[in-house]
């Protein structure tokens, strides 16, 4: 267990490195000059030449991407171009918001969607099971945004029911700025994770240790909760991990549409203002993301299934 | 090497007609899976109206989609706009015709590349073994480790959203998943006895690959192919929403609900028009990719 875990950890080392890597030579290979960018076509030579020096845009190449490597394994990713904040303040204002909207829409999510799975599963066939298969088809086809702005405009414009922007104040503010997005995000999960276990259950009962316990006699909650369900959860842990990462991307949508704090809004309005590391920032925050749910993925596998373990 | 096969039907033709298992016909094998279901009929019905609106934008459309007028700003429905104006004063029924054409575009481009690339990666990994496999590999698990839409967004960020650079860019996201397709199909489709067969006879690498490895790993690509253009339309469509995909004035889906929320509080029929239309072909892409798969591999919904 524990040889296995720092096998993982040392695992994530290059993917890292490759990670940093890609955004530096994306960074760098943008088209045009940063400085003219940032400083617009009416600055002089004097001031492109100040920030580039400011930038350290001047360096040899590979002291840039020394610099860039050593600044990003101190967390340090300067500061914001537009408002000269330092960008470790802005992560940590945002961050926060965007947990709570992945927590808040992965837990809803999971709730009404396995639920509604394991109910389709022991209906098969019937309309219940049809009426899942078409809800998950839903689910896939509305993009995040449309299912944003639709609730936008009912709930809060024209019920007024809930906030039209921003994150609130205190528990009950936060939460009552956090439903709709949430809710946005957790339809796709919900159809997600539903028509998953359905298929992963079916996959189960079919097995014959499935078929024994009914033959003993045992009652059909117990078969499903007991033999089916817990024998299904691997590949539920699997749909757990794609919808946190689905969040990610999703959020970037949700937080535009409902004015939320956030760091997918803090990406996309440093990518319209061309404000460069914020953009750079605001990639690798997304990345050590994703890698982070990976390996925290591994992790739940290896509780959930003994086996992995001992193999390794 | 001659043909011999053209004289005399040999006991190995034979046994090769039987190993190959005779494919269905084209036609066939569509009016199992299309007519198979109601929901795919209709689903492929709406597909080939979408097809239809895309192709005949300019023709069809009722007027310019980029005529502005200040007259006419954030009109709600009328005998003249039929789902109203946007906060310029354009029609947003012409410009929502013409915004499917860019979803017709990106929702064949991308899974077509990307199937391509895919393939060859995929293949090569499976096929080649050893290092090459090692390699392909780690670099798709890295690449599938990220969202497609993740993926997307940033490298939209890092190039700019013109329109070569979504192609890519949802090519370089789709890219993994054919090649971890294709690698499985060809791991398995190697050990088959026809192509141990060819390998024995000496038949040349590329055109086993060619002859024996790509027709018999078709079939899941097509599949991923509809599935991929599904999501290569609302993936589009979510860049062109966060201002990193089709540049305006130029319409597509994603940027008519992005100006839609910018009035919303005037009219709100452009975001209702806009998604209605992205959710219903995306839903019918779906439905027929859904089909074609139960058809394909019917033990997955039994």
């Amino acid at each position: 267990m524990a040889r296995y875990l720092i096998l993982r950890l040392l695992d994530m080392v290059p993917t890292l490195f490759l990670v940093l890597t890609l955004v530096f030579v994306a960074m760098r290979i943008l088209p045009g000059d940063p400085a003219l960018a940032v400083l617009g076509q009416n600055a002089d030579g004097g001031q492109l030449e100040a920030f580039r020096e400011r930038m350290g845009l001047n360096d040899p190449l590979w002291l840039q991407y020394v610099r860039f490597l050593w600044d990003a394994v101190r967390l340090d990713f300067g500061r914001s171009l537009m408002t000269d904040v330092p960008i470790r303040t802005l992560i940590a204002n945002n961050l926060p918001h965007t947990v709570y909207l992945t927590i808040t829409s992965v837990a809803l999510g999971m709730t009404v969607g396995i639920p509604l799975g394991i109910y389709a599963a022991t209906q098969r066939n019937k309309w219940p099971d049809n009426a899942l298969r078409l809800y998950s088809l839903i689910g896939y086809s509305v993009p995040d945004f449309y299912l944003a702005a639709i609730l936008l405009v009912v709930f809060s414009l024209q019920l007024g029911w809930f906030p039209i922007n921003g994150a609130g104040v205190g528990f009950w503010g936060g939460l009552h700025h956090i439903l709709l997005p949430a809710i946005t995000l957790a339809f796709l999960k919900s159809a997600f994770m539903g028509r998953l276990t359905r298929t992963s259950l079916l996959e189960v009962m079919g097995r014959d240790y499935v078929r024994t316990a009914r033959a003993k006699g045992a009652r059909e909650g117990r078969v499903i909760f007991r033999h089916s369900l817990r024998n299904a959860l691997l590949p539920l842990s699997t749909g757990l991990g794609l919808s946190i990462l689905a969040t990610l991307s999703g959020s970037v949508a949700v937080e535009l549409v409902f004015n939320r704090p956030g760091i997918g809004r803090l990406l996309i309005t440093a990518i319209q203002e061309r404000d460069y590391p914020v953009i750079q920032a605001g990639v690798m925050m997304f990345a050590f993301f994703v890698i982070l749910v990976n390996l925290f993925m591994d992790l739940v596998y290896i509780i959930v299934d003994p086996r992995i373990r001992v193999k390794s | 090497m001659t043909d011999v096969r053209t004289e005399t039907p040999s006991a190995e033709l034979i046994a090769e007609r039987e190993i190959l298992a005779p494919e269905p016909g084209f036609r066939e094998a569509f009016s199992r899976v299309v007519l198979d279901r109601p929901s795919t009929q209709i689903a492929f019905v709406v597909v080939i109206i979408f097809i239809l609106v895309a192709v005949l934008a300019p023709l069809i459309a009722p007027y310019d989609p980029l005529r502005q007028s200040m007259l006419r700003i954030n009109q709600t429905p009328t005998a003249q706009h039929w789902l109203g104006t946007d906060q310029f004063g354009r029609d947003v029924l012409s410009r929502l015709i013409h915004g499917s054409r860019k979803s017709l575009i990106f929702g064949l481009l991308s899974p077509v590349f990307a199937a391509f690339f895919g393939t060859i990666l995929g293949v090569a990994a499976g096929y080649f073994g050893g290092i090459v496999d090692r390699v392909i590999s780690r670099i798709i698990d890295m690449l599938m480790a990220f969202p497609e839409l993740l993926l997307a967004i940033l490298i939209a960020a890092a190039l700019g959203g013109s329109f070569w650079n979504i192609v890519v860019v949802l090519t370089v996201a789709f890219t993994p998943g054919f090649a971890r397709v294709a690698r499985a199909s060809t791991l398995s489709v190697k050990q088959e006895p026809y192509v141990e067969a060819a390998i024995a006879a000496g038949v040349s690498t590329p055109h086993i690959i060619i002859r024996h490895i790509i027709p018999n790993i078709s079939a899941p690509i097509v599949v991923l192919m509809a599935l991929w253009s599904a999501s290569s339309i609302r993936i589009e469509a979510t860049l062109s929403f966060l201002g990193i995909g089709t540049r305006p004035p130029n319409p597509s889906w994603g940027n008519i609900i992005r100006d839609g929320l910018n009035s919303m509080f005037a009219t709100q029929w452009p975001i209702f028009a806009g998604g209605l239309a992205i959710t219903i072909v995306v839903l019918a892409i779906s439905i027929i990719g859904d089909s074609v798969r139960d058809h394909l591999d019917p033990e997955t919904n039994q």
